[in-house]
Parts: C-alpha cells; structure tokens; sequence
C-alpha cells in the first residue's frame, strides 16, 4: 500500500511536467489548430541556454526567469520567420516545417552542447520528505506547475491582452474588425508556449538529465495528456497530465516495467484518439482536412 | 508531341537502366554497397509516398514498418534458415497486414491526429524491438547479424555485385508494379481522396477500404525495403530504427518530390548521399541539414526535385515549338 | 464640410474579377448613408473594402484622410466599427467579455465602463445576460450585441451589414429606432447596407443603388423612395 502511495505521488510529480507540455500545446492547438511537434525540441534548448548560464555562474533563479524571457522571445521569432509563411498552407506542409524545426533545434543542440549527457541543478532540495513519500523536487515541481497554471489562467481570464488572444483565436475576422492584431496574438501564443515549455524542460532535466534527445518521451505524454483533457481545453489538458503521469507510473511499476514507457504512451495516444477523440472534456474536435 | 514525349521518356529510361548495370563495374564495392542501400531506399520512399504524396495521410513513423520488414527478414534467416530471398515476400506480407491494421483506427484520424499517432509509433518503435520478452526473437539491444548472400549459379559477381542486381531488379518491379497502381483507376481514387474527400465519398469511392489497403501497400512497400535494407547492412537492431528513420523517410519524399514516382529515387539518392558528405562537417551536420531541406523546399520547391526537373523539361521542350 | 467617408473609382473582389466596379459614395458627417440592392449586388463587399477586409483600388477617404491600403485592425483603429455579415459574434465568450472587445483598441478604463452602462441602457437585454455565453443569445439579442460591440469602439463612422436579417419585424423596428437614437443623439455616422428598402430609406438621408456592383442610382433617400423603378423591384409597392 505504502509502494502504491508512493507511485502514485511520484506519479502526479512527473505528471505535473506533463501538463505544463500539454498546455504548451493546448496554447498553440488553440490558436492556430496545429500541434507543435517541436514543442519538445523547443524546451530542450531553452533548458540548454538556462544551463549556459548556470555553468558561467549565474545564480539559479535569475537564470530561470532570463531563460524564460528568451525563451518566450525566441518562441516569438520563430512563429514570424518559420510558421508564418505557412500559416495557410495545408496540414501536410505545415507538419514537415514542424519536423524541420524539431530536426533543426535537436541537431544544433547536438552541435553546440555535444551529445554527452549533463547534469541539470534541482532549486529544491532532494532529500526526501513527508514521510519519505515524496522528495522535495517533486513537491517543488508541483508546486511550479500550480504556479504556472494559476498564472496563466488569471492572464487569460482577466487581463485584456489574453481576452484579445483568445478572441482572436476564436473568430480572427471579428478581432480585426474591433482592432486586434490577430498575427500578433498567433506569435504571442507561441512566445507564451516557448516560455511555458522552458519551464516543463528545467523542472524534467535534473530527473532526466540533459541531453538533445531529452524531450522526446516527454513530448509523447504531453500529447497524451492534452488529447485525453481535450486538446482545446487548458484545464482538461492539466488534469489529463496528472492523470497520464499516475497512469504511466502504475503500468510502469505493476505491469509492464520501466522498458515500455513510450509504448504506454502510444496506447494511450491511439486509445484516446480512436475512442474519445475529443477528449474528457474537449468541445467535438475541428480537423483540417 | 504527345509521341515524341513518350519517347524521350523511353530513351531516358533506357539510359538510366544502362547506367544503372553498368555502376557496379566502375566504382569501388563501398560505392555499389552504398548505391544498394539507396535502391532500398527508394522502395521505402515509393511507399511513404503512395500514402502521403497520392492519399495525403500523413505518416510520421514509417520507420517502423521499415524495422518490421528488416526484422522479418533477418529473424526468418537467422533463426530459421530461410534463404534471404524468400524473406522479401514474408516481409511484405507481415507488414500489408499490420500497416492494413494500423491503418484501420487510423481512418477516423484525420491529417493531424494521424500525425500524431504515428509519431507516437515513431518514439516507441525501439523500445519495442528492445523489450525483453522478444528479446529471444529479436536478440534485444545486441540485435541479429546475418550473413552476406552469395552470388548464386557461379555468376561471375562479387557479393555486393551480386546483391546489387538482386535489389535492383526488385525495385524495378515494385516500381513497375507502383506505376500501373497509380497511373489508373486506383491512383486517380488516391488523389481525390487526398484532394476532395467529401466529394470522393459521394461519387461512390469506397473511402474508408482505399485508405486502410493504401495503408497496407504503403506498409507492404517499406517492409520490402526493410527486409533488403536488413540484407544489405547485414546487420539489425533497434537503435537503427528511430524516430529519425522515419524523419529521413519524410525528408526523402519531400526532397524527391510528394506525389511523384521517380521522386522515389532522387530522394533516395539524396537521403543516401548527403548526410555521407555532411557527416565530415560535424555529427549533427546532416540532420541541420536535413532541417533546413526540410523547410526551404515546403518554401521554394513543395514539388521536390522531380518536380523541378519536370518543369525544367517542360520548358526546354517548349521553347523550340514557340519560334 | 468634407464627408466623414468618401469612395471614389472603389473596385475590389475576391479573385481575378472584380465584384465591385469603380464605386463612388459618400456618407456625409453625421449623416446616415444607405446602400440598397439585391442579393449578390455587391453590398456586403462594399463594406469589407471600406473596412479593409479585402484589397480594393480606388480611394477612400475617411474625414478626408486616405485610409484605402490599411488593414483592417487599423481601419477600426481610426474609429470605423464594422458590424459583418452574420453578426461576428465571439459565441464562447461572455456577453460582457465580447463588449471589453469592442473598447480593445481603447485607453480610458472610465470611458469604457461608461460606455459599458450606456449600451446596456439601449439594450437592457444584454444587461441581463451579461455573464451568459454570447453563442447561447437568440439571433435578435446576437445582433444588439455586435451593435453594441461596435458602439465600445466610440466609433466615428459605423458600418452595418443587414442588421435586419433572418430577425423578427418586432426586433428590426426596434434595432432601427435605437440606430436613430444612436446617430441623432450621438453624431455617429452610418453607412447602412439593406436588402429591406422600405426600412434603410426611413433611417437614412442619402441612398444608393447597386446592381451587379455598379452605382445604377445615386440621390436622397426622399428621391430613391419615390423612384418608380425602386418602389416596385425592392419597396414592392
């Protein structure tokens, strides 16, 4: 029982991380209705400049908010020079430009950083607490991604800029007409999912650790969460995280071992779409044809 | 015109077949092992491309039915003793049912959810090939090495002389094979699927059967390329077939050229030979590359090299007919 | 006194051929201008040009200003408010959230919230149903919203497409009554798009004519109404 209790909060802890991805890819599948397969590869690399700047001594919490703040600047630059081109092209063009950003960004990572594993500073400590159910990284991650949540919810709901983001994700011509900059908003979601996703990379590579590949499993269960909450739904897709972490943990412990992580995922991704294709608590799904 | 056109495209391809027996004699063994791969290749991208170029179901994890045909083959010869050309069929078989299986769920899966799915298949492909309750089959991480075929009937070949004409004349039949499908009735169906579905459904095209048997032939084609992949390289195991397989499949189509058959072979050229040359620059050079290809040629060329040298030839054949 | 909105040599469409050919109209400051004609006419493209949504040539000219090659964000952020075709409204957002919207481009929180109690006094309706879902509003309430949405931009020149479309007598009367009371009382200008001329020609002072996007009749409202050709294709009488 103890064991179970304990999968099962460790479970939550990584599923955390797997919700912010989601809603990373909620942010983009909201306002454009495409999922970032590079959304993974983008993280990865936030978390390489985050470490640059830990490495040449920048304390820990100033190198977080620096990374984010790039981050978010560069998730900026890359919807205008790389996605906005074909922003209106179909499905098939715009998925191969996904996969190019994600080869790109995995190949420079390798070129600047190499391909040898580092190891990535935990701000929590890591000795274990609460009885010694949980360690104090997990709870810190937790708590980081509560935090995220809360913060971005209160940027939506009541700020006039997320207002304008989901208007124009929702009816681009209306937002236009009343003055929004509807092209904006497209590059402010994902400066916003960059930064989001800088986040899920720090708080996943001291468990991790730091590698180019590093985001690639990660990735897969941020896809399972947000399709099992729902992909146009930020809330569904957080609780869809927690429940995938536990989920994969479980199997992972009681019925296939650690060997078949991304295979757990690929059930789950395929069961999802196959059976509830939009979600727990997703409004129909919209494909592009 | 039309006459003169056909015949060009004859004389082209009897060119080509030539030069293409000939290459064996005049370069290195290292050389025809390569050109042998890329033959492989092209079988493989011939069959991304029927399901992504002609029906526009966008696959991400080919890579894996690539593994399944190389593991059918070298698990029928290593563990059974079937001879390496026998396991061509069998690979083609094992991977027509499970890609039709696949492709089954996959229908109520449009464009991006099918993406997506795929990609999944993608990420898991070597974990499974890895897991230890196959690991009697497919000899775990270690993977399988097998044994380079001899030139039968005591013809006067080396064996990867040998090898190359044996894939050689595979390909041209799985070529050939793939122009009478796409050139008629099916190919047609394929492409108003991809194009208009809706329409192709009322006008009586059996949608969800196309898509799922495309599907099966897509994965029937790059399971044989699997299978001769697996010969060729002598050697499988599950660190050959990531993620980044299938990428390499994707960025052999594009670069080709989507929905073009001798696309096919230029992308394969293309995925055989430029990471060769990108590799002295750095380790990750060829997938930067393969990046940037990836993007400038959905930019400035989304009909692939065969779609430029088509519009190359259209051009150089007009210009006499203006004057 | 210069119009508030002038068209001159108008010609715009969707692809190679143009929908609308050399248009010229005015709506005078303060005035309300009305654009008549059949379905297919070219009425809504008209308004779609002026506001930007589309590429026209031509020129026009708001308060004299030329304002035909900007888009549309910035055309609204000169104060023309767009009321499209089918009412554009944000069905999943809030009734209150869709009028926030329209006050977007605006920087004075205390006028906005004035404004906010004003178009709640035209439309009490809204008022009552200001935390509900705007996609859950019958089409009459959808329409007031999207005029009161256009009204939070403190608007110099409104543009309204149809607003009596697929909508109940009882309701149309009262949206052109709050119309009226909106430019006598407010001085905004409207240039109103119609296929019910009986009901354009009340409100409006100046009235145009189109036929396959051609100006075929140009004059006052009073001079259109008592045209012979007018009264019996679109008055039916």
């Amino acid at each position: 029982m103890e064991a179970f209790l304990h999968q099962v909060l460790s479970g939550l802890a990584t599923g955390g991380i797997y919700a912010i991805v989601a809603l990373a890819l909620v942010m983009i599948y909201q306002a454009t209705h495409l999922v970032n397969f590079a959304q993974g590869e983008m993280a990865m690399f936030s978390t390489y400049l985050a470490w640059t700047m830990i490495d040449a001594g920048v304390p820990y919490w100033p190198a977080f908010a620096a990374t984010v703040a790039l981050s978010f600047v560069l998730g900026i630059a890359i919807e205008r020079i790389v996605i906005r081109p074909v922003e209106k092209a179909p499905v098939l063009a715009v998925v191969i430009v996904f996969i190019g950003l994600l080869v790109i960004l995995n190949s420079v990572a390798g070129w600047i950083y190499t391909y040898t594993i580092k190891s990535f500073p935990s701000p929590f400590p890591t000795h274990r607490i609460l009885g010694g159910y949980v360690s104090a990284h997990e709870l810190g991650v937790m708590a980081v991604t509560m935090g995220v949540l809360v913060l971005l919810f209160v940027f939506f709901r009541f700020t006039p800029l997320g207002l304008a983001m989901r208007a124009a994700a929702q009816n681009p011509v209306s937002s236009r007409l009343v003055g929004i900059r509807v092209g904006w908003m497209l590059a402010l979601g994902w400066g916003l999912a960059a930064a989001v996703g800088a986040v899920a990379g720090m708080m996943v590579a001291p468990i991790v650790f730091l590698d180019p590949n590093m985001m690639a499993g990660i990735l897969l269960y941020g896809f399972a969460a947000a399709l099992l909450g729902g992909i146009d739904n930020p809330a569904g897709a957080v609780f869809g995280g927690f429940v995938v972490g536990v989920l994969e943990n479980l199997a992972g412990a009681y019925l296939v071992g650690t060997e078949l992580k991304l295979t757990v995922a690929l059930v789950l991704i395929v069961g999802v779409l196959v059976m509830r294709p939009s979600g727990l608590f997703g409004r129909v799904l919209v494909t592009r044809v | 015109m039309d006459m003169t056109d056909r015949t060009w495209r004859r004389i082209g391809l009897a060119a080509l077949l030539a030069l293409a027996c000939l290459l064996p004699f005049l370069v290195s063994s290292y050389r025809t092992f390569q050109l042998t791969s890329a033959l492989s290749y092209a079988i493989a991208l011939l069959g991304l491309n029927i399901l992504t170029g002609y029906n526009g179901q966008i696959s991400l994890g080919h890579g894996a039915f690539y593994a399944i045909g190389a593991y059918v083959a070298a698990i029928l010869m290593d563990r059974f003793g079937v001879p390496y050309w026998a396991t061509l069929p069998a690979a083609g078989a094992v991977c027509l049912v499970i890609g039709f299986l696949f492709g089954l769920p996959a229908l109520r899966l449009e464009g991006l959810y099918l993406a997506l799915a795929t990609f999944a298949l993608a990420l898991a492909t070597p974990q499974i090939l890895k897991y230890k309750l196959l690991e009697d089959w497919t000899g775990g991480v270690q993977g399988i090495v097998i044994l380079k075929p001899d030139p039968p009937f005591g013809l006067p070949l080396d064996q990867d002389q040998w090898l190359y004409f044996f894939t050689l004349v595979v390909a041209i039949v799985m070529f050939w094979l793939g122009r009478n499908l796409l050139a008629g009735r099916i190919g047609r169906a394929l492409v108003a699927i991809r194009d208009h579905p809706i329409a192709a459904e009322t006008m009586g095209v059996d949608t969800a059967f196309y898509k799922a048997t495309t599907f099966g032939v897509s994965a029937l084609y790059t399971g044989v390329a699997g299978a001769l992949g697996a010969i060729v390289i002598q050697f499988v195991a599950p660190d050959s077939f990531t993620l980044f397989l299938s990428i390499t499949l994707l960025v052999g189509i594009v670069v080709g050229g989507l929905a073009s058959i001798s696309g096919a072979l230029w992308g394969a050229l293309f995925i055989q030979f430029v990471p060769n040359v990108a590799d002295h620059i750095s380790k990750a050079a060829p997938w930067a590359i393969y990046g940037l290809f990836l993007i400038a040629f959905m930019y400035l060329m989304p009909t692939g090299i065969a779609g430029f040298l088509r519009t190359l030839a259209a051009r150089l054949t007009r210009r006499p007919s203006r004057r | 006194m210069t119009p508030i909105l002038e068209a001159r040599g108008l010609t715009a469409g969707y692809g190679p051929s143009p929908v609308l050919h050399s248009l010229d109209f005015a709506v005078p400051a303060g005035g309300v201008t009305t654009i008549l004609g059949a379905n297919g006419a070219g009425k809504t493209t008209t308004l779609r040009a002026v506001s930007g949504l589309i590429r026209a040539t031509g020129e026009v000219r708001l308060a004299g200003e030329r304002i035909d090659r900007l888009a549309a964000e910035d055309v609204a952020r000169r104060g023309v408010a767009h009321v499209p075709d089918g009412r554009g409204t944000f069905v999943a957002l809030s009734v209150e959230e869709n009028l926030r919207l329209g006050a977007y481009t605006r920087r004075d929180p205390g006028g906005v919230a004035r404004d906010m109690e004003r178009v709640y006094g035209l439309f009490p309706v809204l008022a009552e149903r200001r935390r509900q879902q705007a996609g859950t509003l019958s089409g009459g309430e959808q329409q007031m919203l999207a005029i009161s949405r256009a009204l939070m931009l403190r608007p110099s020149l409104l543009l309204l497409d149809e607003p009596s479309f697929g909508l109940a007598p009882l309701i149309v009367r009262e949206i052109f009554r709050i119309m009226r009371t909106v430019n006598e009382s407010e001085g905004v200008a409207i240039l109103l798009v119609e296929q019910n001329a009986s009901l354009a020609l009340g409100l409006a002072s100046r009235a145009y004519l189109l036929e396959t996007g051609r100006v075929v009749v140009a004059g006052s409202a009073a001079e259109l109404g008592a045209n012979d050709a007018i009264r019996r294709s679109y008055l039916g009488y």
